[in-house]
């Protein structure tokens, strides 16, 4: 018997550590390939597992592809723990400047769809996406050949052709705003917006702080309570107005003349929403917006945070009828690293509390067995 | 220190960016000016999984001085995993600081769910990981709303749950984490420290602090302040009942202890042994009584 359960814990974790970087490397024994096996490269996850690096540093908070992919690879793809490692390293960096806000209009697009109208401004243009392929299995994936796989980029540059794009498309949002369809933009928007990485959530929280919470919240829980609400636990009922997935230039001061100064361009997703009107303070009834916003392709995710920004709005003028629209609900149970850790810690020992437990049920026990 | 090598940068000393550990150090001093109030901090992510002592380990990482003999215990021990890969990250992280296992002569603790059994001195701090900041999460889920109770001293849903406890079992059952009264105003999480460890807080001479990472929080008990647990005149707070059936106190299998918190272990016989959850507290008896050779286990 050891005196603690998990008695020599240095060697336990050493030892835990080399069966996992065994299990990643194990393919190098070369018993189950024909092929001599190769270690995955960086460059291999950013472009063919590219929606998982998307998740990762949409998650993990940090536009740094190349790290996000490091992360995918040294946790053996689990989205969870790379987010939690980029995140980690993100605490490692001061944050020496802060871009001014960014205006969307000016993203190179990749895809922008509106669900609203059949025709907008500048044209629907559905880019790369899942939505209506069917998903059978590729079998035909199962053993590419490097050959075949290189003649598809090649042939495709080929044939496409050369589209006469405009460097910016206008916001569906502008047309429904000039046609007075929707509230004026709101005087918070001057406000500079709440940084989640400097200040904890103190409630009521700004819009922004909301926002950003759900910008780097886990995909699955912003699903997860999204859809509740779309269910029926909540009123949103909302129109994707304009869905948006580009490039968008990001300009930060210049560190010797102030002048803002374009840095480079973040891969990101945006979706606007329009919900279902009302009439403020006896005003013109005029629809209602919520905005999602996330580093990457991340669509799924874009579109949860728009409606679940809906839903907290009303929440927050009306009070909340439902967990989607209540904002200590939604914005304290997002978050992938805080949500996953806590949910591992329980694999912790617990024998002092457990120990502490036991005294009290016993204790109990034995008063409710003695005559009252 | 392979981990260090992963990236092109060296990390900073304490991993955290200097900024993090001033804002820190901050929130330390205003929880030390307002004893028991949970001051709200930004809490940055750390690389090891929320609830495994993040918080605990923002505190000590922005505490510690090169000259730091730091000690990590996880339920009184200090060689359970999560202690172990805290303390490796901190001698990895802060290069120069020292670490022991002995309770008397480290400057700084950091611990999970225990303090240790040996009074702390003046000199020390220790630094407790934190899974819920708020006692008043029980019977209020909403944060907003607890901020005002705490500013009105409004404790009185606990106390009728505590009522309730004694009318349906006759007995409080708050097992561990015993809602605690920091002078004489705000009542605390003293996180999840057997309700045994509670009374040492009272008048303490080491400093007390809580960190709370994934909740953002972190609270104090200043040296020589008032810890008072919740409790009626007519039904005082008890610690953790350690008699046998025939009333006699239990004492360490190993080092023959009688007042300090026990394990209680189920040998494969499926009979029962005790042993000192603190395991620097059992060395040290043992080297004081009946094993003069140091001929330790």
């Amino acid at each position: 018997m050891s005196y603690v359960a998990i008695k020599g814990g240095g060697r336990a974790i050493a030892g835990a550590a080399a069966v996992t970087e065994f299990l990643r490397t194990e393919e190098g024994l070369g018993n189950t390939c024909t092929e001599p096996p190769e270690p995955l490269k960086i460059d291999a996850i950013l472009h063919q597992l590219r929606h998982l690096v998307d998740r990762v540093i949409s998650e993990g908070g940090v536009y740094h592809p190349k790290f996000a992919a490091l992360a995918v690879k040294q946790s053996l793809g689990d989205t969870l723990e790379a987010a939690f490692a980029l995140r980690a390293w993100r605490s490692t960096r001061p944050r020496l400047s802060a871009t001014p806000p960014l205006d969307t209009s000016r993203m190179r697009l990749i895809r922008r769809i509106s669900s609203a109208f059949k025709e907008i401004p500048g044209g629907q243009m559905l880019g790369p996406t899942p939505d209506y392929a069917l998903r059978l299995l590729r079998l035909d994936l199962m053993d590419e050949s490097p050959e075949a796989f290189r003649a598809i980029a090649r042939e495709w540059l080929e044939t496409c052709p050369d589209a006469q794009l405009p460097d910016s498309f206008p916001k569906v949002l502008d047309a429904l705003r000039a046609e007075d369809l929707l509230p004026p933009v709101s005087a918070t928007r001057q406000q500079a917006a709440f940084d989640i990485t400097r200040e904890p959530l103190v409630f009521p929280v700004p819009r922004s702080a909301a926002l950003a919470t759900m910008a780097r919240a886990e995909t699955g829980s912003l699903l997860g309570i999204a859809y509740s609400n779309m269910r029926g636990y909540g009123d949103v009922h909302p129109t994707v107005a304009e869905l948006r997935v580009g490039y968008l230039p990001v300009t930060l001061p210049h560190p010797v003349t102030g002048e803002f100064t374009e840095a480079g361009e973040v891969l990101i997703t945006e979706c606007e929403v329009v919900a279902m009107y009302e009439a403020e303070g006896g005003g013109k009834p005029v629809f209602t917006v919520g905005y999602g916003a996330c580093f990457g392709h991340n669509e799924v995710k874009a579109i949860s945070m728009a409606i679940l920004d809906r839903a907290l709005q009303k929440g927050m003028k009306d009070g909340p009828a439902n967990p989607s629209e209540d904002p200590e609900f939604v914005l304290l149970h997002v978050d992938g690293v805080d949500s996953m850790g806590f949910a591992s810690h329980y694999k912790m020992p617990h024998y002092v509390t457990f120990q502490s437990d036991l005294d009290r049920l016993r204790t109990t026990q034995q008063k409710s067995g003695e005559p009252a | 220190m392979n981990a260090m090598t992963h990236t092109t940068n060296a990390y900073n000393f304490g991993f955290l960016d200097e900024y993090a550990k001033k804002e820190v150090r901050r929130a330390v001093l205003k929880a030390i000016a307002i004893p028991g109030y949970q001051v709200p901090y930004a809490s940055r992510e750390m690389p090891m999984g929320r609830g495994f002592g993040t918080g605990g380990l923002q505190l000590t990482l922005s505490l510690i001085g090169p000259n730091e003999v730091v000690k990590v215990i996880d339920q009184g021990s200090d060689d359970s995993v999560n202690a172990v890969n805290l303390r490796q990250f901190i001698e990895m992280t802060c290069p120069g600081v020292s670490t022991t296992t002995k309770t008397a002569e480290c400057t700084l603790v950091q611990s999970r769910h225990r303090i240790p059994e040996l009074a702390l001195t003046a000199s020390q701090i220790i630094v407790l990981q934190v899974p819920y900041p708020d006692p008043l999460v029980v019977v209020e889920p909403s944060e907003d709303k607890r901020k005002t109770m705490h500013g009105e001293a409004d404790y009185s849903r606990l106390l009728v749950k505590l009522y309730e406890d004694i009318v349906k079992f006759d007995e409080i059952t708050i097992s561990h984490r015993y809602p605690t009264r920091i002078n004489g105003h705000y009542v605390i999480d003293p996180s999840p420290i057997p309700r045994w460890d509670v009374p040492k807080l009272n008048d303490s001479a080491a400093l007390v602090l809580f960190g709370a990472g994934r909740e953002k929080k972190i609270y104090a008990v200043p040296p020589h302040t008032r810890a008072e647990p919740l409790a009626f005149s007519d039904v005082p707070f008890r610690v953790e009942d350690f008699r046998d059936a025939a009333g006699r106190r239990r004492a360490c299998a190993r080092c023959g202890c009688t007042d300090s918190f026990l394990d209680e272990f189920v040998a494969d016989s499926g009979s029962k042994t005790w042993q000192c959850s603190d395991s620097d507290w059992c060395d040290e008896q043992l080297l004081r009584t009946e094993h003069p050779q140091g001929e330790l286990a």
